[in-house]
């Protein structure tokens, strides 16, 4: 396989909702097959929207976008991760994991393996039976990322699926996630409103700015993997976040001019 | 106390209370002499049943089978006119008003009429009660089957669900603590439609429920068979109501906020 192949081509990208607002305007991207890219922007500034499309659930209105091996679902497809951890509350969590697998048609016993080793890899052993209201925050985004994980995808989206999240439990996920990503050679494409999380998970980082939704820098992070809590405390690190904070704080002036 | 940490005070505190307006209720009507046609005393109520047992019990089987007969319809049909509305707007919008006429329109002013085109008697109650209760099972359900979550729909696309996986595991499960709800209303709702259709029917049919011993005995001034046979239909409306607040509780108590125990919220 050719590691330098896009996973996903993004060509001026637009989307103008049905009252007429641009929400998106002209956004190119090409996200590396197996790269860990961030989109950072400030809230209402189309990320969210740019995702669900990338996901197919929503339709652009203008440019097109192609993903590699063009499906969605399904193995090396697309998975999702949401803001909420959107389980569902009767199930148990292995239900929720094998949520995509039954919907594929795998029965409970032909999965049950299968899901609890995914339940395991995400520290959630012994959970299997709880249900989603007997779990804290932070162990429900967990059963979230595993039921994202189930299917085998090539692809993995995340739309701010920590911001709800206190900063301990953020951090323990976001170096979670890293391990999880380079374990299953992952594309992952990550929304996000921190520059924190973005400098600390990414490898490039495509800064949006709002009113009409569009990419006006692109930073790159080019710190190795695996990246650890000393690379959170270095001088670098925080170099970098306050680059990454000035592009995003020149997008918002200019929109101002 | 405090009734969540004590919970065998909710039943033990009602139940005094109770027993003392019965006893209350007996002293008043033994010391003022009141005349038995006017006010049976409790005890006098209950030999009454005792009594009539055989025959009021047979009464009791007919207001029953109408009451159950009209919940189970309105379970039925409420949730398939439910789906049907879920699946189709425009079926909704062309049918929702009927609905709702059926339900403003209070039962005893069309009860006459449908005695006079449906022959059976049975079946004319049966209609009257379904009428009475099948309006909160089907709007319950209406916006039960559209309270999905908007991200698990989306969830169900992305991995590309069947119509009848999603409705199966997605759209049954929401709808479910409305159903019952909507059932919950409907169960006391039925009882009434089956006692107040059968106060407009008269003690026309061959087999006669609760409704029509009450008129023939207050035909009689038989007070106290009065009493008995109300005695009846209050036992049977709470009966209704614990049996389905047992049901909400199996079937929802493990996940869902309304049967959640304030206790055990942690």
């Amino acid at each position: 396989m050719d590691a330098t192949r896009s996973a996903i081509e993004l060509d001026r990208v637009g989307k103008r909702f049905a009252g007429g607002t641009l929400a998106l305007a002209g956004v190119s991207l090409s996200v590396t097959s197996g790269s860990f890219v961030a989109i950072l922007g400030p809230s209402g500034c189309g990320k969210s929207t740019l995702l669900r499309m990338i996901a197919g659930l929503d339709t652009p209105s203008e440019g097109s976008i192609r993903l590699a091996g063009g499906q969605r679902g399904g193995d090396r497809g697309v998975s999702f991760v949401f803001q909420e951890p959107t389980l569902m509350p009767w199930g148990t969590v292995f239900e929720n994991v094998w949520l995509p697998l039954r919907l594929a048609g795998r029965s409970r016993a032909a999965a049950r393996d299968e899901v609890e080793a995914l339940i395991g890899a995400v520290g959630l052993a012994g959970f299997a039976d709880a249900l989603p209201r007997e779990l804290s925050g932070g162990m429900k985004m967990r059963v979230s990322i595993a039921r994202a994980l189930a299917p085998h995808p090539g692809l993995l989206l995340m739309d701010e699926p920590f911001a709800a999240l206190d900063e301990i439990t953020r951090n323990r996920l976001n170096d979670d996630l890293l391990h999880w990503w380079r374990e299953r050679g992952l594309t992952a494409l990550f929304v996000t409103h921190s520059v924190f999380e973005a400098v600390y998970l990414s490898e490039r980082i495509a800064v949006m700015g709002p009113r009409p939704g569009r990419l006006v820098a692109e930073v790159a992070i080019d710190e190795p993997y695996p990246r650890t809590e000393a690379f959170r405390s270095s001088p670098r690190y925080t170099l970098l976040c306050s680059a990454v904070s000035k592009a995003l704080r020149d997008a918002q002036q200019g929109e101002a001019d | 106390m405090n009734p969540r940490r004590f919970p065998s005070v909710r039943v033990i505190v009602p139940t005094l209370v109770f027993v003392a307006a019965l006893l209350g209720w007996e002293a008043m009507v033994r010391i003022a002499q009141v005349p038995h046609y006017i006010l049976p005393a409790p005890s006098l109520v209950l030999a009454t049943l005792w009594q009539n047992l055989d025959s009021l019990a047979q009464s009791w089987w007919f207001t029953l089978k109408i009451t159950f007969g009209a919940l189970l319809l309105s379970a039925v049909l409420g949730v398939a006119l439910a789906a049907l509305f879920a699946m189709s707007r425009w079926v909704e919008l062309s049918l929702f008003p009927f609905a709702i006429v059926l339900q403003v329109t209070p039962i005893v002013a069309i009860a006459p009429l449908i005695l006079i085109y449906v022959d059976s008697t049975t079946a004319a109650l049966l209609i009257c009660a379904w009428i009475v209760a099948f309006f909160p099972v089907l709007s319950n359900t209406v916006i039960g089957l559209r309270s999905a979550d908007p991200n698990l729909r989306d969830l169900f696309t992305l991995y590309r669900a069947t119509r009848w996986q999603r409705l199966r595991l997605l759209l049954v499960p929401s709808a479910l603590p409305y159903f019952i709800a909507g059932l919950k209303i409907a169960g006391g709702l039925s009882l009434i439609g089956a006692v107040v259709a059968e106060f407009t029917a008269g003690a026309a049919g061959r087999e006669t429920g609760l409704a029509s011993r009450i008129l023939e005995a207050s035909f009689r001034t038989e007070v106290p068979k009065m009493f008995a046979a109300l005695l009846l239909v209050s036992l049977t409306g709470v009966a209704i109501f614990l049996l389905f607040n047992l049901l909400a509780r199996s079937l929802l108590g493990r996940w869902h906020e309304s049967e959640e125990d304030p206790g055990r919220r942690s």
